[in-house]
This record gives structure tokens, sequence and C-alpha cells, in this order.
């Protein structure tokens, strides 16, 4: 059966997750398709969700005013898959808070039980690029680009921590939802994005 | 996708610490434009003081800029406009959450390096400020903090980019509550993009570098934007914007997003507005949200526009040439 991918076209950076979801389905020779999603009626018909990078608290107060954030979570909560980037995952956790500011209060998925840190290694001046593995996903090397990055200091115990960097977790799985602090899309590897339209197309068929 | 390596050598930013043994690497052109990336269908505000940030945070903003005066007020008081008090840009980054930018005058290096050095999220070479060179902008190529541009047309953009703006906006004609001049130069950068990839199309490599020497560029990027069809960067609207029609109509010429100057924190709805501009930013492609969004503002609110026409001051211009 055809399987159809969207990436959640509130704000942030949609476009390189397309071409990269895109890009993904060629590679694997599935039968799908992805585009971007924005209302609660396109969403309803994704088989997988990429929620991508921007700003979380935009996001978020955005996808209360038309009814998506709702959605999104009665379908992720049935199992529909969903790779969170960045804001994506400040979004799917229960609680976000912030470096500097501390706590925040922000429209939130409530679905992931982690601990989660905005802004976790500094200003946009401390973004940084730096390989990191996801050794038990198959993928021992990729190039992390991390902007204004979050990082998770604990997860609950059905929480599957996918990487570290520097004594951080950048990346984490459970289940159908998997959540990394830094931008996949924003490199020419498409292994990530792989991984997540394999997933999908596993928990479809 | 839009080319996020930058072509020169130091674009490839600097190698610092070694964490966890390996290295990492800061103030690439990836992460540079990818900062810009993030802010793309959003709505930066200009804001001049934590109240003002907060309610923007609120509203949904994706960042906010800092200045000393708002433009309109820039405009009123003439003299010398210089980046904002140090001091209020640090209490700002210490009570939001989102990214913080403030402004730098054109060709003002060390402004520029303060602002670094002050850790501010992106630093906007602004003509709403006094330029301090008006020959020569800032080579932003050197900066770990990304940089945005004004522009007027594609070529100005151009220029702009090759000495390493991470983005681009239209510069509008600040302070003005008139969107008109925003309006004009997003068309014609477009109406430039469409000229010089229908000459790549064709394959006419000869005409190409005549608009390479007209724009005042290199043939690289000419060819490289005429392939995209696009800008090679983020590309926000600027200047003038007022009601939550005014985003809408903006977004719906392509823009990536768009600045706000005067138009929420002068007009004496601030908070609503900065709501509904939000919003009308967001769903600009649906006419029943951003009609629920005008509807949020009332007219009688808005700041008083000014007509270009008869403005003493045409900010711009500055650094326009160069």
């Amino acid at each position: 059966m055809s399987l159809t991918l969207g990436v959640l076209s509130i704000q942030g950076d949609v476009l390189e997750n397309v071409l990269a979801v895109k890009a993904a389905i060629d590679a694997l020779g599935i039968d799908g398709t992805v585009t971007s999603v924005k209302t609660p009626d396109e969403i309803s018909k994704v088989d997988g969700l990429v929620i991508p990078g921007g700003e979380s608290t935009t996001i978020g107060r955005l996808s209360v005013a038309n009814g998506a954030l709702k959605i999104l979570k009665e379908k992720i909560d049935q199992g529909m898959p969903v790779l969170g980037i960045c804001a994506g995952m400040i979004l799917l956790s229960k609680t976000a808070q912030d470096k500097v500011v501390g706590n925040i209060d922000q429209p939130l998925l409530d679905i992931l039980d982690i601990k989660l840190e905005r802004n976790s290694f500094g200003r946009q001046r401390e973004s940084f690029e730096s390989d990191i593995s996801l050794n038990s996903i198959g993928i021992p090397s990729f190039n992390g680009v991390f902007i204004r990055a979050p990082a998770i200091s604990d997860v609950g115990s059905d929480v599957e921590v996918l990487s570290k960097f520097n004594e951080k977790i950048v990346a984490i799985k459970k289940n159908n939802i998997i959540g990394v602090a830094f931008h996949p899309e924003l490199t020419s590897d498409i292994s990530l994005h792989k991984y997540f339209v394999n997933l999908t197309n596993t928990l479809k068929n | 996708m839009l080319p996020l390596s930058g072509e020169r050598i130091n674009a490839k930013g600097i190698i610092s610490e070694k964490l966890d043994s390996v290295d990492t690497l800061r103030g690439s052109s990836t992460l540079k434009r990818g900062f810009a990336h993030m802010q793309k269908n959003g709505v930066v505000m200009d804001v001049t003081n934590v109240e003002q940030a907060l309610i923007a945070q609120e509203a949904g903003a994706v960042s906010v800029m800092v200045l000393d005066k708002l433009p309109s007020e820039v405009r009123k008081a003439g003299g010398v406009a210089r980046t904002a008090s140090i001091k209020i840009i640090e209490e700002i980054m210490d009570s939001v959450t989102i990214p913080v930018m403030a402004k730098c005058r054109i060709g003002h290096v060390n402004e520029a390096l303060v602002l670094q050095e002050t850790d501010v999220d992106m630093i906007d070479e602004s003509e709403v400020l006094t330029p301090a060179d008006e020959l020569r902008h800032i080579w932003k190529w050197d900066l770990t903090t990304p940089v945005v541009n004004g522009a007027r047309s594609l070529a100005e953009a151009l220029r702009r980019i090759e000495e390493g703006a991470s983005m681009i906006r239209t510069k509008g004609e600040p302070g003005t509550g008139n969107v008109a001049e925003a309006i004009t130069h997003i068309k014609k950068v477009n109406d430039e993009l469409r000229t010089i990839k229908s000459i790549y199309d064709s394959g006419d490599n000869q005409d190409l570098v005549r608009m390479a020497r007209e724009f005042k560029v290199s043939y690289d990027i000419v060819e490289q934007t005429a392939k995209l069809g696009r800008l090679p960067v983020v590309n926000f609207a600027a200047g003038g914007i007022a009601t939550p029609a005014d985003a809408a109509y903006l977004m719906s010429l392509g823009c990536d997003g768009i600045f706000v100057g005067s138009g929420i924190f002068s007009a004496d709805d601030a908070q609503e507005r900065a709501n509904a501009i939000v919003l009308a930013t967001t769903f600009w492609n649906e006419s029943d949200k951003v009609k629920e969004a005008q509807k949020m503002i009332d007219e009688r609110q808005s700041i008083p526009g000014l007509d270009v026409k008869t403005l003493d001051l045409r900010m711009q211009d500055r650094g326009g040439s160069a």
C-alpha cells in the first residue's frame, strides 16, 4: 500500500525535510509520497510525520490556534511514527526548561517522558557541527548539525537513548517516536530520514 | 535545497574545542545559514525593552530584534542612530527563550564584534541606524554570528551574500507604516530572478556574464542563483509592515518570513496586533484565517502611515550603491 508521509509546515525548516524524505523514499524504492501538512485535515491523512526544526514556542502556539496539536497528539498516541527534530523533539516532550530562563509555559504534546533542556549548548555562537553516532539504529557516523540545540539529561524507563554527545543525550527513541537534537535535513546524509521512512513503512504494513 | 556550505574557504568555520574527543566546528556557513532556516515562515519583531520582548514571544514571534528606538522614533529623533544598549540586550536575552537579534550600523565592524561578544543570535547590519561606512559593508565571513542584510534589488542582495550575509531581507522604507516600498522591492527581486533564470535556461552564458557585471558581483553567484531561481539564502520581507493583511500579502509574494519594525509597538493595540500578524503570516494562504487576524486589530490604533514620496530621510538608500 502506498505510503503517505508528511512534514508539519507550521513554521521552520519544512522544505529541507520534504526534500530529505523524498530522497529517502526514492533511495529505498518504496511506493510513497511526501507533502507538507498544516491543517488537522491534512495531518489526519498521513502515515508518518516529521516535525521539523524551528522555534518550538511558535510551532506550539500556532498548532494550538489551528487545532493541529490536538490531532497530532491523538495520532502519535495511536502509534503514528513521528520524527521530531530539535524544536520537534521539544514539542514531543512533557516539560521543557530553558538553560537561562528556567521553566517555560509553552504548549507541548506531552508524550515523551524526558528531562529536556532548551538551548542546552548555549546561544547561536555556540552552535556546532560534530560527528556523532547512532549505532543502535545502524548509523555509526553522522554529521550532527546542532543549532541552539536542546539536550536531554534523563529519560524515563521506556525511552531508548540512541546517541549522546559530551554526556548529553541528543537522540532518543520510544516505539514509534524518534527525537533528535540536531538537524539531519541540513546535511546531504539521508540515513536518518531513511531509517524513519523504513520504520513508517514497517509499522504500516 | 538552498546551498548551505558557502563558497569560501573561511566559510568552513573554526575548529573549536574538542568535545567527546572529536573536533567540533563553530561558525560554519551551514550553522549560520542554518540558523536563518529555522526562522522560516516566522515573524521577527522589533523591540526596545523586556516587556515588549515578552509580548513578542507570547504572540509566537520566532525572534526579537533589539533596538534603542523603534524605526519610527529614529525617524522623528534625527541625529545619529547607533546599536542598542548592551545592558538592555542582555536583559532581554535573560528573559526570553527565542533568539535575540540586534542591529549594528552599516560597515561598523566593531559594533558587530561587540554584538557577537554579547552573544546575540543574529546581527542585522541595518540601514535603520546611521551608516558608519557607506562604501564598505562588514566582511561577514569572518564573524561566527550570522548576519542579515537589507536589499532593494537582486544586485544588492547578491553583493551582501558575497560579503557573507547569511540571510537577506527587503529594505522597504522603515518606520513609515507604509508597506508600498517593501512590496516594490520584493517584486523587483522576483522580476530580476525570473530574468536571470530565463537567461540561464536559454544557455546564454555571455548574457549571464553581462548580468554579473551589471550587478557588480561574481559570475559564480549569478549562475548559482539563476540555476536555483531564487536567492541562495533565506529571504524575509521588511519595512513598513503594519497589519496582518500586509504580512499575508508579502508571504504570498514568496518571502520566507517577515520582520515587523514599528508596526506593532508603535500601534496602540500592540499585544493583539502581535498575535494577529503572527497568525496571518503562518496561515497567509487561508483567507478565513487572515480575515480573523485582521479582525483582531483596530485600524484606528494603527501606526499613522507616512507617504514615502514626502520623506526627508530615505533609509533604504543607505549603503545601497555599495
